[in-house]
C-alpha cells in the first residue's frame, strides 16, 4: 500500500466550490441550531425552575425524550414524519424554503436544547437558595435577582457543560447529511465518489471538523480562565 | 393512533429480528448486539487508555490525550467512513457493515470511556496509592489490586449512561446499510410510504423505552453507590461522575 498523498485534487473543477459550500452550510447550521438551543434551553431552564408541577413535568418529559432518542432518529421524525402532519399549505412552504436544511436546524437545535437546559438547570441548583433570599431582602425584584445574582454565578458552573453540549452540537450537523443538506460530510461524500482519492478528500473534511472542535474547546477553556472567581 | 397498531401488529417481528429465521439478524437484535459488542470490547482498550492518560510518562500520556481530542473532536460519521474505506485496506479484503460498525464503536467508546475510568481514577482519596506502595505493592499492583477495581465500581453509573449513548450511535450504522433497527424502520418506511409519522414514532419509541429505562436504572445503582460511599469514606466519587458526564457521546 503506497501512501502518497495529493491535495491538489481538492481544488480541481468543482471541489473547491463544494468544500466552500460544505463549509459554510455546517457554519451556518451550526450557528442558527446553538443559538435556537440556548434560547428555547434557557426558557426550559426557568420553567424547570418554577413553582408549577405540571410546567416542570412538561420539561423533564421534553428533557428525557430528547436525550434517549438517537439525534439520527430526531431528524427523521422532524424531516419525514412532522411534515405528513402539516397542512398542504406549510408543507409547500417548507419544500420551497429548503426544508431539508431548516428541518435539520430545528432537530439539531431542539435536542441540544434539553442538555443546555440540564446543565443550566444544574448550575442554577448549585447556588445556595440563601442567596436569592438575601437579594430579595434587599429589595431586588425576581428579575434582578436571577441576572444579577443567580445566573452569573449559575453560568460559571454550567460553562464546562455548556461547551462539550456545544461540541456535540457541532458534531451533530454532520447527521443533516442523511436528509441530504449539503454540509461538509455531504459534501465530502460527494467528492470522494467522483474522485476516488479517498484519503485526501476525508483528511481535510477530518481535519476541519477536528479544528474547529478544538477551537470551540479553546474558546471555552479562555472564558472559564476568565470568568473564574479568583481564590484569595 | 389506530395505525401505530396496526404497523406494529404487520411489523414487529421485522423491528425486533429482522428477516431472521429466513434471512440475516437485524432490528432491534442487531442494535442491541452492536451495543453490547462495542462496549465490551471497548472497555479493556479504554482501561488502558485511562491508565495511559494518568500514567508518570509524559509521551504515553500525551499520546493518550491526543486520541481522545481527536475522538472528542470528530463526528462519529467520519470515523464510521474512515474504517469503512481503511480496514479493507489495512487486512486486504472486504468486511461487511456490522464489522465496520463494531470497529468504529469500539475506537469511539473506548476514548469516552477512558475519560470515565479517569475520572474514576482520580475521584479516589490519594491515601489509596500512597498506602498501598507504603505496603510494597508495584506500580502495577497498586493498579490492578487496589485503584482500578474501587475506580470501576464507582463508574457502573456513568458506564450505564454510556451503554446508552452507544446505543443511539448504533442507529448510525443506517449510513453504511447496517441491518439495524433506524434501517429498519426506514424499510418499513419505504413500503408503506403513507405513514412516515406513524413508523418514526414507533422508531423513536422503542429507542425511548430502551434507552431510559437503563438510564433509570443508572440513576438507581447511583444513588445506591453514593449510599454505600457515603458509610466508608468521604469520596469525591460523586463529583468525579459529574466530570465523566462533562462528555456524552452523540
Amino acid at each position: 500500500m503506497s501512501v502518497k498523498l495529493d491535495f491538489s485534487v481538492l481544488l480541481r473543477d468543482e471541489y473547491p466550490r463544494m468544500i466552500l459550500n460544505g463549509l459554510a452550510t455546517m457554519f451556518e447550521l451550526t450557528a442558527l441550531a446553538w443559538l435556537l438551543a440556548v434560547v428555547v434551553g434557557t426558557i426550559l431552564a426557568m420553567i424547570r425552575m418554577s413553582n408549577s408541577r405540571i410546567a416542570q413535568a412538561f420539561v423533564a418529559t421534553y428533557v428525557e425524550v430528547h436525550q434517549n432518542v438517537p439525534m439520527l432518529v430526531q431528524i427523521f421524525i422532524w424531516y419525514f414524519g412532522i411534515p405528513a402532519l402539516l397542512p398542504k399549505d406549510v408543507q409547500h412552504w417548507f419544500n420551497t424554503h429548503n426544508s431539508e436544511f431548516l428541518f435539520a436546524f430545528i432537530a439539531v437545535g431542539l435536542c441540544a436544547a434539553a442538555y443546555i437546559s440540564e446543565s443550566l438547570r444544574g448550575g442554577i441548583r448549585s447556588i445556595p437558595k440563601s442567596q436569592v433570599e438575601a437579594s430579595r431582602a434587599l429589595g431586588l425584584s425576581f428579575l434582578q435577582s436571577s441576572r444579577l445574582v443567580v445566573l452569573p454565578q449559575a453560568i460559571r458552573i454550567a460553562l464546562p457543560t455548556l461547551i462539550s453540549h456545544t461540541v456535540l452540537l457541532f458534531k451533530n450537523t454532520s447527521l443533516a447529511m442523511t436528509i441530504g443538506v449539503a454540509e461538509l460530510t455531504y459534501a465530502t461524500r460527494e467528492i470522494e465518489s467522483q474522485s476516488f482519492q479517498t484519503v485526501e478528500v476525508y483528511l481535510f473534511s477530518t481535519m476541519a471538523y477536528l479544528m474547529v472542535s478544538l477551537l470551540i474547546m479553546g474558546a471555552g477553556t479562555m472564558l472559564e480562565d476568565r470568568y473564574r472567581i479568583k481564590a484569595r | 393512533m389506530g395505525d401505530v397498531f396496526t404497523i406494529l401488529r404487520d411489523n414487529w417481528m421485522l423491528l425486533l429480528i429482522g428477516q431472521y429465521p429466513t434471512g440475516p439478524l437485524g432490528g432491534l437484535a442487531i442494535t442491541v448486539l452492536l451495543s453490547l459488542l462495542g462496549l465490551l470490547l471497548a472497555f479493556p482498550l479504554s482501561v488502558c487508555i485511562a491508565v495511559a492518560r494518568t500514567s508518570p510518562f509524559a509521551w504515553l500520556r500525551r499520546s493518550a490525550m491526543a486520541l481522545i481530542y481527536v475522538v472528542r473532536g470528530v463526528p462519529l460519521v467520519m470515523f464510521i467512513f474512515w474504517v469503512y474505506f481503511f480496514v479493507p485496506l489495512l487486512i486486504g479484503r472486504t468486511v461487511g457493515g456490522f464489522t465496520t460498525m463494531v470497529v468504529t464503536l469500539v475506537i469511539y467508546q473506548a476514548a469516552y470511556l477512558a475519560e470515565i475510568v479517569r475520572a474514576g481514577l482520580e475521584g479516589l482519596p490519594q491515601g489509596q496509592e500512597e498506602a498501598a506502595r507504603a505496603v510494597g505493592l508495584s506500580y502495577m499492583q497498586t493498579m490492578t489490586k487496589v485503584l482500578l477495581p474501587q475506580a470501576l465500581y464507582n463508574m457502573v453509573p456513568a458506564m450505564i449512561s454510556q451503554f446508552v449513548s452507544t446505543i443511539k450511535e448504533t442507529s448510525l450504522g443506517y449510513v453504511i446499510s447496517v441491518n439495524e433497527l433506524t434501517f429498519a424502520a426506514n424499510q418499513i418506511n419505504s413500503t408503506l410510504l403513507t405513514k412516515p409519522f406513524q413508523v418514526y414514532f414507533i422508531l423513536a419509541a422503542i429507542y425511548f423505552a430502551l434507552c431510559f429505562s437503563l438510564t433509570q436504572f443508572a440513576r438507581h445503582m447511583e444513588g445506591r453507590i453514593a449510599a454505600k460511599r457515603a458509610g466508608t469514606a468521604k469520596s469525591k466519587a460523586a463529583s468525579a461522575h459529574t466530570n465523566a458526564k462533562v462528555l456524552p457521546a452523540a
